[in-house]
């Protein structure tokens, strides 16, 4: 005798995606006008969990579509395809200050994706299971490769798309974290730019020849367009990246994208403040934005299109008001009409590729928990559409215009 | 300084499954540009596979395979997937390939490129414009593989993720032998339990009964496994393996399959009247078969005429579930489609045609198989009981046997569905689609 009168059928497509694919979630077979939950688990490289979960009701054919039917309630709300990836948040009882981020670019994130009775919203571990799936998002498409680079006393690594080449090439700067951070340079070249991901932060002081030998060894390299090459920075990686296009004789580059970039460099360390949690919150100690053109890069001499990504909730940063000033100053030098604005409402400082966890404050070179800001609808709204708008960026002025 | 075209080309997903579609497209040319999208592919024997359609760019300098037709190559017309079904071998390869995959854990790797203009040879002698590189998986991420190896048996299980248990299917090969394991692993991918089974090189197929009990055996494997619902076990075959299905659905007392879906097959024993000689192919009539003007053997007259005599068949009759058929009128393997009218004929008697539904696909070919894969109208083959080479014509032409193994893909997994899958608003299994 059968004791389950029914068995549900759950199905993702793609089952193994690039981090920034859509999927498309179903489940079938279920009884009409039933509840059910939606749950994502998913273990960080560093044994941490994370989870998700939606709250849903079958319709009268016994079924959830994802993509078209809201969530009643979870992490995320309303009808949201991929709510299940960026709503993730660690589970009850992490530790805290904890932040997503995939160290190693040539696996796949493995996420659990599972169907439970009703509307559950927490202990799920210790609930039966209707229906679950393992779903893999990659970083990495297949056919990329990845090459460590050790040469000129520069540390880091190239990624190269599939195919004859020459591809046009991105220095990848990221913050001031530091280390070798290569899942976004893993992704740009699954869309086509032969990305090199710099190791930067090493030294305590960095020089610029630094930069530019690795600008040399990107341009060098066989499969690399010589004149088709952009700068990616995000945070400190921004405004050493936007001093470099600004000032640097060897430095030519095609175009710049930044995300949450300044270009002052004097801090006042006077002005860090805390909220109610004890997080850092950094963005006074850079304002107000000096008028003085020796404190901040000069951008009225900036002579490549430069992209400006701004989450206007950011507290780490005031990339808002810097954002308003470089604004001011192209106007005033009149290369205004390179610059483009990105803005996005309540979105914080750390706007990284879509569909990956919001984190509004986390742990920073392992001593304080560093706000940075940002509501996780809003914020994982704006990763999605300036990613989109990104590669748009990227391919107008690296693939599309003429020699 | 001469502009570069460099365009951009994108395949979505880049991972998918084998029988998931996919969206290739090129971004980035001139308007009006002539261009060749092109596959190729190194199997699991070395051999290289492609397939190539002809585009023109729109005014936008856009190719999109999925909605643009192509003007000629392999494939013609709006083709979503002719950069696969349309493959063969490239020019210079072995003959009578077939494209397999034997290892179903590693997928398949395809490299698309774009060359420029209408490109219809030399491909590997130039470098195209841009490529992608896209996996075709049979087993989705986390379904099981186990070896069976037990009482006798040589077998794979496939399990699907997720808490089970779930349906069952055993999965039963053709008359090349061998352990084929890729339409199990699919079938587990797509939610069921299903074990494929080397039953070929099993010795002992002496008597009717020893036969009979092996089959039973098998089928009690699968519907005692810890993850399978024991009533909800079904049975596929595809060739001979459908002549077993049938067979074992018939006679075997102990075995109650839930559903039986039989692919290019036969009720008709091709050989006298035992079970047993169904494996020893030592009566088969070979004096009717038949070689066409390339010398290939042609074996589909071997049961014509449909014998009258109920001896030489299996009795329809005592068919006792759902009954799903799918043949292609091309088969000159197997009189299948003769075969289907006749089962139909002989359950309108018995009163258990209710069971029963036939989808017949028109110029498609014995093999049919999980879609996109390629079509071959003839391969190389090695008769089981007297080990002769020959190339056996299977029959179809590639567009409508791409569609019909498309089309009975997805109506065979919602056959299974709809038998194998408890639903909330079923009472009793329904017989037809």
């Amino acid at each position: 005798m059968e004791t389950n009168l029914w068995r549900l059928l759950l199905s993702v497509q793609p089952s193994r995606g690039l981090v920034d694919e859509k999927f498309s979630v179903r489940v079938q077979n279920a009884p009409p006008a039933h509840p059910l939950t939606m749950h994502a688990l998913l273990h960080s490289e560093d044994g941490d969990t994370w989870e998700a979960f939606g709250h849903y009701v079958t319709d009268s054919g016994g079924d959830v579509n994802v993509s078209e039917d809201p969530s009643l309630g979870g992490t995320y709300d309303g009808v949201e395809p991929m709510g299940l990836l960026w709503s993730l948040r660690p589970a009850p009882g992490s530790r805290p200050g904890l932040r997503f981020r995939k160290r190693d670019a040539q696996t796949p994130m493995q996420v659990r994706l599972s169907v439970y009775q009703g509307h559950q919203s927490e202990g799920f571990m210790d609930r039966a299971v209707l229906a679950s799936v393992m779903v893999e998002r990659w970083y990495m498409a297949p056919g990329v490769r990845r090459v460590n680079i050790t040469e000129g006393g520069v540390t880091g690594t190239l990624f190269l798309p599939p195919g004859p080449g020459p591809f046009p090439g991105l220095m990848d700067l990221w913050g001031g974290g530091g280390g070798l951070v290569e899942y976004r340079p893993a992704l740009l070249a699954s869309h086509g730019f032969a990305s090199l991901a710099l190791d930067y932060l090493k030294q305590a002081d960095v020089k610029n020849e630094y930069f530019e030998d690795a600008y040399r060894v990107l341009q060098q390299h066989p499969q690399v367009c010589k004149n088709r090459i952009g700068l990616v920075g995000l945070s400190f990686g921004s405004s050493v990246a936007l001093k470099m296009s600004v000032y640097s004789n060897v430095i030519q580059v095609r175009k710049c994208l930044h995300t949450s970039c300044l270009t002052c460099t004097e801090l006042n360390q006077k002005k860090t403040r805390y909220n109610e949690e004890n997080q850092v919150i950094w963005r006074d100690l850079l304002l107000p934005v000096p008028t003085d053109l020796s404190k901040k890069v000069d951008v009225g001499r900036l002579q490549c299109p430069l992209l400006l990504v701004v989450g206007e909730d950011d507290q780490n940063w005031p990339v808002p008001e810097s954002a308003d000033d470089m604004r001011e100053m192209m106007e005033g030098a009149g290369n205004s009409h390179l610059l483009t604005v990105l803005s996005y409402p309540r979105a914080g400082h750390l706007i990284e590729p879509p569909y990956s966890p919001h984190c509004r404050a986390g742990t920073f070179m392992a001593a304080v928990i560093a706000l940075w800001g940002g509501e996780v609808a809003p914020h994982s709204r704006a990763q999605e559409d300036a990613w989109r708008k990104t590669l748009d960026f990227l391919r107008e002025n690296l693939y599309c215009s003429a020699d | 300084m001469a502009q570069t075209v460099t365009p951009i080309l994108s395949v979505l997903p880049t991972r998918g499954l084998v029988d998931e579609k996919f969206k290739v497209a090129l971004e980035n040319l001139p308007p009006r540009f002539p261009v060749t999208l092109h596959s190729l592919h190194q199997s699991e024997d070395k051999d290289y596979w492609e397939a190539f359609g002809y585009y023109v760019s729109d005014d936008r300098g856009r190719v999109t395979v999925s909605q643009d037709a192509s003007l000629g190559g392999t494939y013609t017309g709006a083709e979503p997937m002719g950069l696969l079904w349309s493959m063969r071998p490239v020019p210079g390869s072995r003959t009578g390939l077939r494209l397999r995959k034997m290892d179903v854990q590693s997928p398949m790797v395809v490299l698309i490129s774009a060359y420029k203009g209408h490109v219809f040879e030399g491909f590997r002698e130039q470098p195209p414009m841009a490529s992608a590189v896209t996996e075709r998986w049979y087993m989705a991420p986390g379904v099981q593989r186990i070896d069976i190896r037990e009482r006798g048996v040589k077998g794979t299980i496939f399990i699907p993720q997720g808490p089970g248990p779930f349906p069952g299917v055993l999965d039963m090969w053709g008359g090349g032998g061998g352990l084929v394991e890729y339409r199990s692993a699919l079938l587990a991918s797509h939610g069921f339990v299903s074990m494929a089974l080397d039953y070929l090189s099993f010795e002992t197929f002496k008597t009717h009964n020893e036969c009979l009990s092996y089959f039973e055996k098998v089928f009690s494997i699968i519907q005692q496994h810890p993850q399978v619902i024991k009533d909800r076990v079904g049975i596929c075959g595809l060739s001979l393996g459908a002549t077993v299905t049938l067979t074992m659905a018939a006679y075997c007392k102990s075995i109650s399959p839930r559903c039986c879906v039989c692919i290019s097959g036969s009720h008709v024993f091709p050989s006298g009247v035992s079970f047993a000689e169904v494996f020893q192919f030592k009566e088969m009539d070979m004096g009717k078969a038949r070689l066409d003007e390339q010398k290939r053997v042609i074996w589909r007259d071997m049961i014509l005429p449909i014998p009258t005599d109920p001896q030489r068949k299996v009795a329809m009759g005592r068919i006792k579930c759902p009954l799903l058929l799918v043949n292609g009128d091309d088969d000159q393997n197997w009189a299948t489609v003769e075969s289907a009218e006749d089962m139909a004929k002989m359950m309108r008697a018995a009163g258990n045609d209710h069971l029963l539904t036939t989808l017949t696909y028109h110029d498609a070919g014995h093999l049919i198989e999980p879609p996109y894969t390629p079509h071959f109208r003839a391969s190389n083959f090695i008769v089981q009981h007297s080990k002769q080479k020959v190339v056996m014509l299977w029959g179809g032409q590639t567009k409508p046997h791409a569609d019909a193994q498309e089309d009975s893909w997805e109506k065979i997994l919602a056959f299974l569905r709809q038998h194998l899958y408890p639903c909330p608003s079923s009472s009793l299994p329904q017989a037809k689609l």
